[in-house]
């Protein structure tokens, strides 16, 4: 048996970017199919455009239309792509000087071999087949085959740079400028429970509560923890404890929200297990929202065990058990 | 300034921690270690400051639970950096400084495996043009070591000796997770792997925590016989942008070092997660051929996550305590290409007085 | 050895909304920035240091943005600081800021807390599925809804005390020109007849989520003394304990009286409801000022703080005018939440808080928490410099 339990978890969101006037016109440009720069107080051109000036920290104003041509200044090679990067194979990322800038925008490179890609060398842009206004308008640089610079490359079907356009009629047609971007973020975590959660997840696969006590202040804590969160004694004696337990507060949820899985209302409680020192935070169902109360009794209904899993989600809520209701003097200290 | 000294170090480094990112299970036995150093117990420390990553460990609020292994009741004097255990000592240093208190314990804690790093990294990135392409840390390593071998910085030979040193000396640090030196033409027979980078010029991925433990006048004296006074602490940042910073340079390391008294070191732990950036610190920091460099073996040998930083002020902290030197410099960096840097001057006297 | 004295001679904070679709992360801090270098006739080239504080970095899908910051926020080749202690970060964020000065290490420090929610999504933020561990069931405020009912049995308030609260601090943020709730209809009945949420918290007594920072500018005596009215720290207090702990007092937590008590000390306050005059106190839910107002000691346990809301005692023009600003529940950027409580508090001293001044403020706390109630930070500011 493992030492603690594991799964994988993703951790993604479509992230909804506002980019403010000046990142918003170096995208606006990248989906027009131009690469603009911001020249900073210094006079020099650098892509992107910082937002503010580094010297005089003002907003940066003026926009320099660069060309998609330009040199490399620094390359590495990328053996093993991370997920999401723009290959899913060997590539190159690339420092590119674009001609008429006086910094390198960082970008992947198309090459399939480090042998095909030096510092010095030539590329340009290859725009990406539909453009949204954002950096990945711009798919990546390639090399320039030929004689350097020189604009008569056949540009062909999917590396073609922007023609001449009628800026006029551009203008008019073209929709509003970029002022958001959306960026997904996914992240693929493994993740683990302590060697104390895990056997209190364990132990829910088998139908028990476990809970541990600290050695220094002999308080039960269900789920155990590392280490008790009083005095940072680590916790070890494992005691099972018991699955009925008193209601010490609790809310009523009236509202619907992302992801929830029960119609409301209903009620969300701190339970205190007999045995425990410590409430748990659970459903109450059975019983009309409106007659829960504070320092009512209830017991664990559990899932069938066909359906356990080690997540206390085993326990599928609690209900009343009939009993009395627990003296407030019993509880009042847990809340 | 008062006198302030490092008076106890405890760490872990492993390739893969298989408990909870909370680590709350590897920070208490690091406690204990300090409390045994110190004679002290945690009622003893005047304040607390830890270092973490919500996006290390993939969940908010990630450090919250961390204050369990301290032990709470009565509550703390607590607070929480989003970056190194350097800049957590740092703000404890502070503290100190202000007279608020007058001891105080740091630490740092990651589980760097629980994704898949190099990539997780590209989230520091400037998010609109940057993380979209997910440049990763490897491959802007990789550029900066390029820049450098283009303009005649370095060359991969002067990075395969870092390396070579460094894996031979790790063979005496128990806590290393790489180790084993050979020679410079057998590292530089190994293959390349991100172009110009072989896998020896990158730090290994690594999982781990430390804690470091800081005490003023009398009360470091209490403790040790000869603390680690801090003489000067500095750090310093750069811009961001890989386009407009001259990778072949770390003005922050420079600034930062400008501002403390590097004369006489003796010994310097330079946290370089990559070969070549040694090779950079070296020339901000202006230290010399004989100042000897990271006996540890340093990040190249194990770099947990936030506490790698820390990690080498510790290392040279203990060398201070052994009397194996009398003035050292310890150095961590924080984001893409040593954009942040911070210097901590460390004394066996309290004669050279703080900056 | 004491502490430096130190002063507050900058306050800025942008408009807070619910989307700031016309800046970006850069342009939000840096429009509270500039705001706050104008309030203190500095310039960016003139701050020693920069200290960034912000909640969790999943909130706006970057790790540690004050990296990419950094050169907009005019940090580089400037030490640059992030603190993050959950929802009390701004308040520590200030604290550490003024701690860089206290200790006499820099004489002109710039600190700026943020929060730009709508890049995503707070609630998802929040509570991102992990495996073995029970699904939120509750929502945002579930969280503290059963603790907010804890206190009303232990008090045994009326239970329209929250929407004295809610309607108080929504007519405040009228007189509030940065505030993002506008909502000159409030009142105690309307926010009754409010959907209940979570049960006993109504919608009308939950905080917004917005987009929005706040910075400060943090300064020595000598630079302090060219400010025509400097807010002095008088004393700044952090505490934590843990999120639950057996019989951890989660109504009135002890992290939370034991800061108060340091704190009042820290001041020469004896009598905090006689000796504050205004205060900024962290209320995320409208039932949390009596709360606090109790955990504080402005008012006797179990029961003082109801009454002393009830009374009107923290209307503006009460005994202890609380939340002029409007609070957290008129605007809730959380990041920049408590920085915000920080900066009214000193725009109150410094007699600079406009429509909603208290007349001739002298002494103000500043408050914020975080996380399950566990995390305080608090200052006390003032108009003369302290004599401790």
């Amino acid at each position: 048996m493992a030492r603690t339990l594991s799964a994988p978890v993703t951790v993604a969101f479509d992230y909804t970017r506002s980019t403010g006037p000046v990142l918003g016109r170096f995208l606006t440009g990248l989906r027009d199919g131009k690469v603009l720069g911001g020249r900073t107080s210094e006079g020099r051109v650098v892509v992107p455009p910082p937002e503010f000036d580094p010297v005089t920290h003002a907003a940066i104003d003026e926009f320099v239309e660069v060309a998609p041509t330009g040199t490399v200044t620094s390359w590495t090679w990328v053996p093993e792509p991370v997920k999401d990067q723009p290959f899913d194979r060997p590539f190159a990322f690339a420092l590119v000087t674009l001609d008429g800038a006086d910094a390198p925008l960082l970008h992947a490179l198309d090459v399939t071999a480090p042998d095909q890609v030096s510092t010095g060398m030539r590329v340009r842009v290859r725009w990406a087949d539909e453009r949204v206004g954002a950096i990945t308008d711009i798919a990546c640089f390639e090399p320039v085959v030929g004689l350097d610079g020189v604009e008569s490359d056949d540009p062909g079907p999917d590396r073609a740079r922007p023609q001449p356009r009628n800026e006029a009629a551009t203008e008019r047609s073209r929709p509003t400028d970029v002022s958001g971007v959306v960026t997904p973020v996914s992240l693929d975590y493994l993740y683990a429970a302590s060697p104390e959660e895990s056997a209190f997840y364990r132990g829910l696969n088998e139908g028990r509560i476990l809970g541990q006590r600290c050695p220094s202040c002999q308080k039960v804590y269900v789920p155990p923890r590392s280490a008790c969160p009083s005095d940072g004694t680590p916790t070890a004696e494992e005691v099972e404890v018991s699955q009925t337990g008193t209601i010490t507060t609790f809310c009523i949820v009236n509202v619907p929200f992302l992801g929830q899985k029960i119609t409301p209302p209903y009620v969300s409680a701190y339970v205190l297990l007999d045995g425990a020192d410590i409430a748990v935070l659970h459903l109450i169902l059975g019983v009309e929202a409106s007659e829960v109360r504070m320092g009512m009794r209830v017991e664990a209904v559990w899932k069938p065990e066909e359906e356990w899993q080690y997540s206390l989600e085993n326990i599928d809520h609690f209900e009343p058990t009939g009993e009395p209701d627990a003296d407030y003097e019993s509880y009042r200290h847990h809340l | 300034m008062r006198d302030v000294a490092v008076v106890g170090f405890a760490q872990r480094q492993m390739e893969v921690f298989d408990g909870s990112p909370t680590c709350v299970e590897l920070l208490v036995p690091l406690f204990a270690e300090c409390y045994e150093q110190t004679g002290w117990t945690r009622r003893d420390i005047g304040f607390w400051c830890s270092g973490s990553s919500d996006y290390l460990a993939g969940r908010s609020f990630s450090f919250v639970s961390a204050v369990d292994a301290i032990g709470v009741i009565p509550p703390v004097n607590e607070s929480h950096v989003e970056m190194d255990l350097a800049w957590a000592m740092y703000e404890a240093w502070l503290k100190i400084q202000t007279g608020e208190v007058d001891t105080a314990l740091v630490y740092a804690f990651g589980k760097a495996s629980a994704s898949v790093l190099r990539r997780s990294l590209a989230l520091q990135l400037d998010p609109y043009t940057m993380t979209p392409l997910w440049p990763d840390t490897v491959s802007l390593a990789g550029l900066q070591a390029r820049a450098g071998i283009d303009a005649g910085v370095w060359d991969e030979r002067a990075m395969a000796e870092v390396a070579n040193r460094s894996l031979t000396d790790a063979e005496k640090n128990e806590y290393a997770i790489r180790k084993g030196g050979s020679s410079v033409e057998e590292l530089l027979s190994r293959p390349v792997y991100a172009d110009p980078l072989r896998k020896h010029d990158c730090s290994p991925v690594t999982d781990g925590a430390a804690a470091i433990v800081l005490a003023a006048g009398d009360q470091a004296r209490e403790v040790r016989d000869r603390p680690a006074w801090i003489e000067g602490l500095a750090h310093n940042i750069d811009p961001i942008s890989i386009g407009t910073r001259d990778l072949t340079r770390a003005p922050s390391a420079a600034r930062a070092a400008a501002a403390v008294d590097l004369d006489g070191v003796e010994l310097a732990e330079l946290h370089a997660p990559f070969s070549h950036q040694e090779l950079i610190l070296r020339r901000e920091l202006g230290l010399a051929d004989d100042v000897r460099v990271n006996p540890s073996g340093g990040a190249l040998t194990g770099n947990p996550m936030f506490s790698g930083g820390g990690i080498r002020i510790g290392e040279a902290a203990s060398r201070i305590w052994s009397g194996e030197v009398g003035r050292a410099v310890a150095h961590a960096t924080s984001g893409p290409a040593l954009q942040q840097n911070l210097v901590c001057v460390l004394g066996s006297t309290t004669e050279g007085a703080s900056n | 050895m004491a502490k430096q004295p130190a002063a507050v001679v900058g306050v800025g904070q942008t408009h807070h909304r619910a989307k700031r679709e016309d800046v970006s992360m850069a342009g939000l801090c840096r429009e509270a920035i500039d705001r706050a270098l104008l309030d203190a006739n500095l310039t960016l080239d003139e701050i020693d240091a920069i200290v960034v504080g912000k909640a969790p970095d999943l909130f706006e899908g970057v790790m540690m943005p004050e990296l990419f910051l950094a050169d907009a926020l005019g940090a580089a080749g400037k030490p640059l600081l992030r603190v993050h202690t959950a929802g009390s970060v701004g308040g520590s964020t200030a604290i550490v800021a003024s701690s860089l000065v206290q200790a006499g290490v820099h004489k002109r420090v710039l600190t700026v807390a943020f929060e730009k929610q709508s890049e995503s999504n707070a609630m998802w933020a929040l509570s991102v599925p992990l495996p073995f561990n029970m699904p939120v069931h509750a929502g945002a405020g579930g969280y503290f809804a059963p603790h907010v009912r804890s206190y009303i049995r232990r008090s045994e308030a009326p239970t329209h005390v929250g929407a004295i609260v809610a309607a108080k601090d929504r007519q405040n943020a009228l007189k509030n020109p940065y505030a993002h709730l506008k909502n000159p209809d409030t009142t105690v009945e309307s926010v009754l007849a409010s959907q209940m949420l979570w049960d006993p918290i109504r919608y009308d007594e939950t905080c917004p989520s917005s987009d929005g920072a706040c910075a400060l500018v943090i300064v020595d005596e000598d630079t302090a003394a060219a400010s025509p009215n400097p807010a002095w720290i008088h004393g700044t207090v952090m505490r934590s304990e843990a999120t639950t702990a057996a019989e951890r007092d989660q109504v009135n937590p002890q992290a939370s009286r034991d800061a108060a008590a340091v704190l009042w000390k820290q001041a020469g306050i004896t009598n905090p409801i006689e000796e504050i005059d205004a205060a900024e106190i962290y209320v995320p839910f409208s039932w949390f000022e009596p709360m606090w107002l109790e955990s504080l000691g402005f008012a006797e346990a179990n029961g003082g703080g109801w009454r002393l809301t009830e009374s009107g005692a923290t209307a503006m023009d009460g005994r202890l005018p609380v939340n002029c600003s409007g609070g957290v529940l008129s605007s809730n950027p959380i990041g920049a939440s408590g920085m915000l409580r920080f900066g009214e508090a000193a725009l109150q001293v410094r007699g600079a808080a406009g429509e909603h001044q208290v007349d001739g403020a002298r002494r103000a706390l500043g408050h914020a928490y975080g996380g399950g109630s566990q995390f305080f930070a608090m200052w006390v500011v003032g108009s003369e410099k302290p004599s401790n």
